[in-house]
């Protein structure tokens, strides 16, 4: 088969461009531009501040939009600490923080593994943290990477645009904060942490996934927060208050299922409508649900979003490289880095555990940007509205339109395939064996390419679950739906979700599964019975 | 523009800290039993440093929806090195992947557990739960020793109060020696010369002009030599070294005749631990000597000293008598504080009883600050115990004993020591 001349990911043609890289000759009339930038492993304030200065030129250069930024230097403790609050430079606290703290301080001192180089905080001012065990080549690659790359992304892409306010995060986070610290002095730690840990386990299927959220902000939250606890509980009260009088007329609506169409994002559901929920309880998960809504971009760009990151950073130091600011022994050091990071092993290594996005995302920028400046036949017939454009204008649309799904749709090219050697094996639990549908040839690039765009599909990658109905007029109970997705059950842990929803509920709570006949079928039920004295 | 670059480094440290000790407080139980069994591997001399410990993964899990195993899925993978489209290939083991949880790393943990390091802190806290201790005495024995400030030498910086005069003054003329050493010689050259040449010449001579004018200018460089530079100053050195006081010997010793089992051996442990812990904030150099008994006693290490286990009678003199012949051979009582433990469960022959509290009482009790026994048992108190009770008249505050049946049991043997000490450390 053909696909077994093609080169594999990691030789000079292939995505991992560097890999292979010997040091390029430098231009000789660049040599002349720029003065050397400092040498040597040791980082000092001014050292950073001079290849910030002389990367933010370069990248201006070549167009890059981004927000404003801050480096702010923090030791390995301090990365944990941001580690363990995903990345946040302010949190509110909860033992699951702890527990990944120590998680993560457990593995880095054992030495399983190396922190990250970067935590970047999508803000605006955008926040990269530098950790002071790095050397100073490795500041200036998290500086591209981080202050630079992921930055621009930040700030063009149409997710991060629509659903996130970089100027506003922060304020929400210390909102967030003092919020949830009065709740636990005002009412106990023990009965906030209930609350959280139910909105935690109910977080994936707590976000919109298609309507947009609106901007939050720092004043408003703070001046209708008040305002909304009256309003949302006396709503609340309303929808279960009506309900006596009516109890006689209850046969002939039985049919109408409350609410008429199934809600996705069960926690806005939740924070709506459950009936037992005090108004700060309601706040709470708000916050959570806010705060998980925040981080959903970032879980749908993944690829994207890290391979414009590693090909800024790849490009813009080479582009000062060429220019002579920086010396040899600097740009092996930072290619054997940038190695590590873009390094895909194969299916059958001990190191594999699935594609990795930074790899993928690199090569397909790279690849976006050969097809643009250097198109083979191939490329004409498979992208014959980019091959041959300006790259910088279809890296633009690229990056401001898509998402990990539509963008590995788009712009995954065959060449690339050979080069990954990608395959798909099919796994159907009515069938002894495998199969392997597709590969890495004429017959299989489509059918693969639609694979792995729907690897990235979130709904797909997570269970479909909707918010059924409510029997208003019985017991109260809460029914989920399942939608299986080519028959996939939902885990064991339904079971331990469902008594966190339980919990937020106040009733009893059941998840059915939607049959081929489009009748739902019992699978689990919690029952719950929390009325309070005054509503017997 | 240049970017705003923030040193944070030296922010607080422990942003988590709160979000660890709340993980700490929700899993106390299982952290507990991780403790309990942390402490029958330990030795009891380093029950001073932290811990790692081991809780089960699916305790602390935090659930999510997801899909389970079943179903059609699809995956796609790189590397392709083999395969042909329509290629069937036979399941690996255990669903998905070749890479199942479950198998145990070389330390013996699980993979599956959770694992962390807990601090000396938080380690010490959750064994003093387990022996009941009254807050104070907890507070006793975690602190951190005092310190003494103690002179050390001299440095070239520190605050004026501590300028040491002699020092600086010392330094300043041994300074002005140095630097102005070659100018003096020459001077006194020149003025010899000087001498000279008066003697043949007229005053205004050009030569002697000369040598006037170079020895103004020789006595004004050496002048110029400052009478004292902040080069010379000299401080006095202090620094800190832990209290010292002096040095204690314990004497652990233990019951391994057949009736002790391993829960009876594991609450005797930390009777010794305990008591150890309380030497080692009261004194700086501790000895530990381990003496197990049936019929005749050992002294053995540490390892033997848990392990073994011995079947037969048991005849308690024989470690007093061994105990006696030890501090009498090693530990003079004029240098060492010397501190007994004895863990039995109260059976011995019964006319060898008589016999300890006489051993006891002339020649151990004198010697030794305290004696503490402990009867691991529940049953009635034996002719040992009746022995015991009548010394513990003739002695308080030297001499403690107590029945116990759980770990919490054990701290009133320890009371009178603890209050004793107690207006010393606060």
């Amino acid at each position: 088969m053909s696909a077994k001349k093609t080169a594999s990911p990691l030789s000079t043609e292939g995505p991992g461009h560097a890999a292979g890289a010997t040091l390029r000759e430098r231009p000789a009339a660049a040599r002349a531009r720029g003065a050397p930038l400092p040498a040597g492993s040791e980082w000092s304030v001014e050292a950073i501040a001079a290849y910030d200065e002389a990367i933010g030129r370069v990248a201006a250069d070549y167009g890059l939009d981004c927000y404003r930024h801050e480096i702010e230097i923090i030791s390995a403790e301090q990365m944990m600490d941001a580690y363990a609050s995903i990345g946040m430079p302010v949190y509110y606290n909860h033992w699951s923080f702890g527990k990944h703290f120590l998680a993560t301080e457990n593995r880095y001192k054992r030495g399983q593994m190396g922190l990250a180089y970067e935590i970047v905080i999508n803000s605006d001012p955008c926040i990269a943290y530098l950790m002071d065990e790095n050397t100073l080549p490795m500041q200036a690659l998290v500086i591209a990477h981080a202050a630079y790359g992921h930055n621009s992304f930040f700030k063009g892409n149409h997710l991060f645009k629509q659903w996130t306010s970089a100027d506003a995060i922060i304020d929400y986070l210390v909102f967030a904060r003092h919020y949830i610290a009065e709740c636990e002095e005002r009412h106990g730690v023990e009965a906030v942490e209930r609350i959280l840990d139910a909105c935690h386990a109910l977080l994936n299927v707590g976000v919109d996934r298609y309507k947009r959220s609106p901007h939050l902000s720092l004043e408003k939250e703070t001046l209708r927060q008040k305002e909304r606890e009256a309003y949302l509980q006396a709503q609340v009260n309303d929808l279960w208050r009506t309900l006596p009088p009516h109890l006689e007329r209850a046969a002939e609506h039985a049919e109408q299922r409350f609410p008429p169409e199934p809600e996705e994002n069960l926690l806005y559901f939740i924070e709506k409508n459950a009936p037992l929920l005090e108004p700060w309880q309601r706040e709470v998960v708000r916050i959570a649900r806010k705060i998980g809504q925040y981080f959903y971009p970032q879980r749908q760009t993944q690829v994207m979003n890290e391979g414009w990151a590693c090909f800024w950073h790849y490009t813009l130091l080479n582009a000062l490289y060429d220019e002579g600011a920086l010396s040899d022994g600097f740009m092996l050091e930072f290619l054997q880095s940038h190695t590590n990071v873009v390094y895909q092993p194969p299916y059958n290594s001990p190191w594999y555990s699935g594609i990795n996005p930074y790899a993928l995302g690199f090569a397909m920028w790279r690849d976006l940007r050969r097809i643009c400046e250097a198109p083979d036949d191939e490329d004409r017939a498979w992208f014959p509205d980019i091959a041959g454009s300006d790259w910088r204008e279809t890296f633009d649309f690229a990056m401001r339109n898509f998402k990990d799904e539509s963008f590995v749709a788009q712009y995954l090219s065959p060449r690339l395939m050979r080069e990954f050697r990608l395959f798909t094996v099919l796994d159907d639990d009515t069938r002894s064996t495998l199969e392997i549908e597709a590969i890495h040839d004429e017959s299989g690039y489509h059918a693969l390419r639609r694979q792995l765009s729907e690897q990235y599909d979130l709904g797909s990658r997570e269970p479909n679950l909707q918010v059924w109905n409510v029997d208003l007029r019985g017991d109260r109970s809460l029914t989920l739906r399942h939608f299986p997705h080519r028959r996939r059950p939902l885990g064991q842990s339904h079971l331990a979700v469902l008594e966190h929803l339980a919990c937020l509920w106040g009733f009893t709570v059941r998840i059915e599964e939607q049959m081929s006949d489009g009748t739902g079928q019992l699978i689990a039920e919690r029952k719950c019975e929390k009325r309070r004295r005054a509503n017997e | 523009m240049t970017v705003r670059i923030v040193d944070r480094r030296f922010d607080s440290k422990n942003k988590s800290s709160v979000n660890r000790s709340r993980f700490i407080r929700r899993f106390k139980g299982q952290i507990r039993k991780a403790v309990s069994d942390a402490i029958a591997r330990r030795g009891i001399r380093d029950i001073e440093s932290g811990e790692k410990i081991g809780i089960p993964g699916k305790d602390i899990d935090e659930p999510q929806f997801t899909h389970g195993h079943g179903g059609v899925r699809e995956t796609v993978n790189p590397g392709n090195d083999r395969f042909s489209t329509g290629d069937l290939v036979e399941r690996p083991e255990s669903g998905a992947g070749a890479k199942g949880g479950g198998s145990a790393s070389p330390e013996g943990e699980s993979l599956d557990d959770f694992v962390f390091t807990l601090t000396r802190d938080e380690f010490l806290d959750i064994f003093f739960d387990e022996l009941a201790l009254p807050n104070l005495v907890k507070r006793q024995l975690a602190r951190i020793d005092e310190y003494k400030r103690i002179r050390a030498g001299y440095t070239a910086s520190g605050v004026p109060t501590n300028i040491n005069l002699r020092r600086t003054m010392r330094g300043a003329a041994g300074r002005r020696i140095a630097v102005g050493g070659p100018h003096a010689a020459q001077l006194r050259t020149l003025e010899a010369e000087l001498r000279e040449l008066r003697k043949t010449r007229a005053e205004d001579d050009p030569e002697i002009v000369r040598l006037r004018r170079e020895i103004a200018r020789l006595h004004a460089r050496v002048e110029a030599i400052p009478f004292i530079d902040t080069f010379d100053l000299r401080y006095n050195n202090r620094i800190r070294v832990p209290q010292p006081s002096s040095q204690a010997v314990m004497f652990c010793l233990l019951d391994v005749s057949g009736s002790m089992d391993e829960g009876r051996k594991s609450i005797a442990k930390r009777f010794f631990m305990l008591l150890y812990l309380f030497l080692n904030r009261n004194y700086e150099h501790i000895e530990v000597v381990f003496i197990r008994h049936h019929t005749v006693a050992m002294e053995v290490d540490e390892d033997d000293f848990f392990t073994s286990r011995e079947s037969g009678g048991t005849v308690v003199s024989s470690a007093l008598e061994l105990m006696r012949r030890i501090v009498a051979e090693r530990y003079p009582s004029s240098q060492w504080n010397i501190y007994g433990a004895q863990a039995s469960d109260g059976d011995n022959w019964n006319d060898d009883s008589p016999r300890c509290r006489e051993l006891l009482e002339s020649s151990i009790l004198p010697c030794c600050q305290y004696f503490a026994y402990i009867e691991i048992t529940e049953a009635e108190p034996q002719n040992l115990w009746l022995e015991y009770e009548r010394l513990q008249a003739t002695h308080p505050g030297h001499f403690a004993m107590q029945r116990i049946a759980v770990a919490a049991d054990i701290y009133p043997v320890f009371r009178d020591l603890f209050k004793r000490r107690m207006p010393e450390a606060v």
